[in-house]
């Protein structure tokens, strides 16, 4: 089968075949690149291009604030250059010591504002280059790293964050913790770099699974416990379905080659959803991984950087191929697929009773945002609660936060910490708001096309007007908005998305599965806000009109004929 | 043609052609410009006369006749060479040279020498010419008992030490056993009148001189020697420049105000190096005219008379006279005026101390206002002032890359006195008041004494703050021209994010190696305050390494707060590297100097 297997693009051919970047990774000795000398360069607040590619392997983006771009240029200053400094955190967990620690660490380097990230986990913003350093050597402190949380590796490992039973999730968040630090580059640079540690000479392999070359792209990894999918595990190149009882996890179905990301205007490229292609024993978790990561290490495309996602691997060698080829690797066919039954990828808000007599508090936080408004010091508020809370914090693929395992006789003093910062659990937010997600966008996102997590607050406000006209506002409808076509917010499974295209203009997507199951379609291009709430207007009033008991948004209009005519993508 | 076809055809002596050698290594396009000019005047003038035969093998008998100035900012070089040109029009035969390339081995020959000096700061003379001060006032000077002197020096009467630099030559000389041809003369900012006088009194003297001693009669060009292209604007006639760009350059969250101006010169005829200073003829600031005229109670509309004049008060106060900084020239006038015994008690040298701490607290509505006289006459306030004088700021630009434009780097002079918000002359209009079309009297300011070698010789150029100004020329012009040369800039401010003027430009430089290297100094980033001499000591391996290799150093910035720290820096790494001594350091930067090497633009 192998013969007819198209090898033109992938890493058996030559570094002057294949795109820049492999190049780029090839030299670097590992991820080491000249990262160090850029740190000390006193010319300029950012490091060259080169760097700036390798330092993502480590966590790090360079950023500018894009809001005053224009104006340092006339001031023949260069742009406003911070990092964007993303913490490896398995499953969302963080221990309330960590809390402590990300809260000084942003208080001190990260502009007193902290991002609860779509793939849960913290993201620092406004880091100056000689601030890195010590922000992940405060980071070394509490354990936390943010080795390959961006970079052509296996990105932070995703877990569902609220099941209902805690026992699972204790035991799934353990796995995932123990798959990400499976999969993480096993190069010296981070800590020569970063903690300044000597380099070791040895004669064994600094990259024993990567190699020199890395992956073709980034590649995402999550764990979903049915029925919640909140990680939207569609979208994931390699996800986890944990099958089991009360008793425990017994294994996974395995969905391999989802993804969201777009390029703009190139329809060579599009998002997919994962394929659930078998059943494994929990025992062969890490073979499995290392099966599905090395086919696309071996066939994933090298030449063409828009078209490296394992999605596209699947699609252009074949599933049946590439599944084969996982089989082989694992030395264990698939078993035939366990049935699961997913019902929502939202957050249920408030406070929830598990089956130990402990609570979960899940907490709204607009965006994942956590700072401090003069009515609403919600960053002072976290931080009183960490100092005495005993359990653990989630972080939940919602941009949400879960204030995990509180013992009933804590809950007052919780409560009345929360009250004192004027934190309602809702956040006073309606039911529309509650599933939205926004990514970062402007001003810091180099990406960003249009505004998404500034502009979600008022967008929302306007469609939540349309809502209330048509008597919807306590319906839960999933809405995204992405700053760029490349999707961290998960636009394409949601039944309302929106992806910059300029300044004030999107895509206008529509009909998304409510548990992410179904790919959303476009239905405006390139649009302003008035044209897209009046499409919002004409759907939502037919469908609170028409609807059939229990029907979500995007599968009435499946059902209504709103894209007949129209071939699925 | 060459100069071996010239020496055949006898045209010029090889002693002639040595002078003319000399003269051309000194000069800058423009004085080589005016010089060809001159020259082709001379020549017309001869040949209308039929005088071919006329140019004299020898000077007539007579006393040889030096002048010698000392400047900064080039006033005094203007004025001797105005002197050099009367003498030569009544048959003298003067040498004029900058002290600064003066040798001081010659003095001990010389016969009559005039003197026209610069003081800066407190009573320093012109630092170009600190090596004939030090000779002069050394052990070394010889006795001069056959020299005959005149001195004439410029100075700014809001110093306390006034004219020092003029004094000492002036004191020194006859302690020396030198004779004067005609008293000192000290000029304020207004010298131009007082220099007239005295450069017409000593050129009678000396022609008169001439006339008795001389039996044959030098031959006077019957024309006049007509500058082809002498500078059509100057000083007393400067440029209405348009304002093209008036941008705060600093980012957000600054502590400063560093703004970047850039002029419309087109069409004047201005020309200028890198390194020269642009004159702003600043008028003041309307509000300080309105306080003046509300403390004395005079009408803005009366008229008066300024040189001959007649203009509104307010006209006057707002463009002829320096109306905030007092002067002890105000303080003597105001304290006749009002009778005040404070002011009067201040007038005394014994209160010179304290004069100059009153006149840092007091400017000139504050003195009026604390010892206010009724019903004041326009004519008794004027006679207090003096006159408005431009401002020079270092051109940033360099005119071969920006044909017709001249680029500025400003920062305002801003506080705060007696509750009230003051700022300098020239800040307060360009930073708040100026838009871009508005109009700017300006002329070029040349300064010899901050340029770039003549060849590709490297360059380190040190600059703190707006001191970088001078070096985004120097750059400019390296790139445009595409000269060689390698180039080091050291640049301090206080943040980097915010104050690193013109960063994205030395950024281009950096890449594309019109600038080798760059080290910045933040003072205000982290705890520790660190300078530009800071990052000087940590690269002193090879910045004495560049010294050995022939680099020309310069310094830009602040006098007190830059340039002390800095020349320090560079004895101490020179005595380190060189291993010879802190005496033998010095005398190494000495000579660096005095080989024009070592050069500083300071305010």
């Amino acid at each position: 089968m192998s013969d007819t297997i198209d090898r033109s693009a992938d890493i058996s051919q030559p570094l002057d075949r294949l795109g820049p970047d492999e190049r780029l990774k090839y030299d670097s000795d590992y991820l080491r690149g000249r990262i160090d000398e850029g740190l000390l360069d006193r010319i300029t607040g950012g490091v060259r291009f080169e760097e700036n590619k390798l330092m993502k392997f480590h966590g790090i983006y360079q950023q500018d604030d894009r809001d005053i771009r224009d104006e340092r240029r006339r001031q023949k200053l260069e742009p406003a250059i911070t990092f964007m400094v993303r913490v490896r955190l398995p499953g969302g967990v963080c221990t309330p010591a960590q809390w402590l620690k990300i809260d000084d660490l942003a208080r001190a380097h990260g502009g007193e504002t902290i991002r609860l990230t779509a793939r849960q986990t913290f993201q620092f913003h406004w880091v100056v280059k000689e601030e890195i350093r010590p922000t992940i050597q405060g980071l070394h402190e509490v354990l936390l790293d943010t080795i390959a949380a961006c970079g052509d590796d296996a990105r932070g490992v995703m877990s569902t964050a609220n099941p209902a039973d805690s026992v699972r999730h204790a035991e799934v968040a353990a796995l995932a913790k123990t798959l990400s630090d499976h999969v993480i580059p096993r190069t010296g640079a981070y800590h020569e770099i970063w903690y300044g540690k000597e380099r070791v000479a040895t004669s064994e392999e600094e990259e024993p699974f990567y190699g020199r070359t890395y992956l073709p792209r980034k590649f995402k990894i999550g764990f979903v416990i049915p029925p919640s999918n909140d990680i939207d595990l569609y979208t994931q190149d390699l996800g986890f379905i944990a099958i089991g009882g009360p008793g425990g996890i017994e294994g996974f179905n395995v969905a391999i080659g989802g993804g969201m990301g777009r390029s703009d205007q190139d329809p060579a490229t599009y998002a997919r959803l994962a394929d659930v292609v078998g059943y494994i024993p929990k025992d062969r978790l890490i073979a499995a991984a290392d099966a599905v990561m090395g086919v696309q290490r071996d066939y994933g495309n090298r030449a063409e950087r828009s078209r490296a996602r394992f999605k596209y691997t699947v699609d252009d060698k074949g599933l049946d191929f590439v599944k084969a080829e996982i089989e082989r690797r694992m030395g264990t066919p698939f078993e035939p697929v366990r049935p699961f039954a997913l019902d929502s990828n939202g957050d249920a808000i408030g406070w929830r009773e598990t089956e130990s007599g402990c609570f979960n508090l899940t907490l709204y936080v607009e965006s994942g945002r956590v700072a401090n408004r003069p009515d609403r010091p919600l960053m002072d508020g976290l931080r009183a609660l960490a100092k005495v809370h005993k359990g653990a914090f989630r972080l939940t693929p919602n941009q949400n936060l879960i204030v995990a395992d509180i013992a009933p006789e804590d809950r007052p003093a919780i409560e009345a910490i929360l009250a004192a910062h004027h934190i309602e659990e809702g956040g006073g937010a309606s039911a529309l708001r509650r599933n939205a997600i926004a990514c970062v966008a402007l001003p810091t996102c180099p990406l960003a096309m249009a505004e998404a997590e500034r502009y979600l607050p008022e967008l929302a406000t306007k469609i939540e007007t349309i809502l209330a006209q048509n008597g919807l506002t306590d319906e839960p409808i999933t809405m995204r908005i992405s700053g760029c076509p490349n999707g961290c917010s998960r636009p394409y499974v949601a039944e309302i998305a929106l992806t910059g295209r300029a300044p004030g203009k999107y895509n206008l997507w529509l009909g998304g599965g409510f548990h992410g199951e179904r790919l959303n379609r476009v239905v405006l291009d390139n649009a302003g806000e008035a044209a897209i709430l009046d499409t919002l207007e004409q759907t939502l009033g037919n469908y609170a009109r028409e609807r059939a008991p229990g029907e979500h948004f995007g599968d009435f209009l499946h059902r209504s004929g709103f894209f007949a005519g129209e071939e699925a993508r | 043609m060459t100069v071996a076809q010239f020496f055949q055809e006898g045209a010029l002596s090889v002693d002639q052609w040595q002078h003319v050698e000399a003269l051309a290594r000194s000069l800058n396009p423009a004085q080589a410009r005016w010089i060809s000019g001159y020259f082709a005047g001379l020549d017309a003038g001869l040949l209308r006369g039929g005088a071919v035969e006329a140019v004299p093998e020898t000077a007539p008998q007579g006393r040889t006749l030096t002048i010698l100035y000392g400047t900064e900012t080039g006033n005094a070089r203007d004025l001797g060479k105005a002197l050099a040109e009367a003498a030569a029009e009544r048959g003298l035969s003067p040498r004029l040279s900058d002290l600064a390339d003066y040798k001081v081995r010659q003095l001990k020959d010389e016969e009559d020498i005039l003197f026209i000096v610069s003081t800066y700061g407190e009573g320093d003379p012109p630092r170009p010419s600190i090596g004939f001060f030090e000779f002069l006032e050394g052990r070394r000077a010889p006795q001069l008992a056959n020299l005959r002197f005149a001195v004439l020096s410029l100075g700014d009467s809001t110093y306390e030490k006034y004219c020092e630099a003029g004094k000492r030559i002036d004191r020194r000389l006859e302690e020396l056993g030198a004779a004067r041809l005609h008293e000192r003369v000290d000029c304020d900012i207004d010298y131009e009148e007082p220099a007239a006088a005295w450069s017409g009194a000593i050129v009678d003297l000396l022609a008169a001189e001439l006339a008795a001693a001389a039996a044959p009669a030098f031959p006077v060009p019957s024309a006049v020697p007509v500058p082809a292209t002498a500078p059509a604007h100057d000083k007393r006639n400067p440029f209405a420049a348009t304002l093209l760009e008036n941008i705060l350059i600093v980012g957000r969250h600054s502590t400063k105000e560093t703004r970047h101006l850039e002029l419309d010169i087109s069409g004047s005829g201005l020309a200028y190096e890198p390194g020269d200073a642009l004159g702003i003829a600043a008028a003041n600031d309307p509000v300080v005219v309105a306080q003046l005229l509300d403390a004395t109670g005079l009408d803005g509309g009366a008229t008066v008379l300024v040189k001959g004049e007649s203009v509104a008060l307010a006209e006057a106060l707002e463009r002829r006279f320096e109306i905030a900084i007092a002067s002890p020239r105000f303080v003597d006038s105001w304290a006749k005026y009002s009778g005040a015994s404070e002011l009067e008690r201040l007038r005394g040298e014994e209160a010179a101390a304290e004069r100059v701490a009153f006149l840092r607290d007091h400017h000139i509505v504050d003195i009026i206002r604390r010892f206010p006289v009724g019903g004041v006459d326009a004519g008794s306030l004027l006679a207090g002032l003096r006159p408005l004088q431009p401002r020079l700021y270092s051109i940033a630009s360099s005119l071969t890359a920006m044909p017709d434009e001249a680029h500025l780097t400003l920062a305002p002079v801003r506080f705060r006195l007696h509750g009230e918000a003051r700022n300098g002359v020239a800040s307060a209009l360009l930073a708040d008041r100026l838009q871009p079309g508005d109009i700017l009297p300006v002329y070029v300011q040349h300064n010899p004494h901050f340029s770039l070698p003549k060849d590709d010789a490297p360059i380190i150029m040190i600059g703190a703050g707006t001191g970088v100004a001078p070096y985004r020329g120097f750059l400019q012009e390296r790139e445009a021209t595409g000269a060689g040369g390698r180039s080091w800039l050291f640049f301090g401010e206080r943040n980097f994010r915010s104050d690193f003027l013109y960063q994205a430009e030395w950024q281009e430089w950096l890449k594309r190696g019109t600038l080798g290297r760059m080290d910045v100094a933040f003072s205000r980033d982290t705890g520790e305050k660190v300078y530009v001499q800071h990052r000087m000591l940590e690269q002193a391996k090879d910045l004495y390494a560049w010294l050995e290799e022939g680099a020309h150093l310069y310094v830009c910035g602040d006098a007190i707060a830059l340039a002390p720290d800095v020349h320090e820096t560079l004895i101490r790494i020179v005595a380190e590297q060189a291993g010879g001594g802190r005496e033998a350091a010095a005398d190494y930067v000495r000579d660096l100097a005095a080989a024009h090497r070592y050069q500083r633009d300071v305010y």
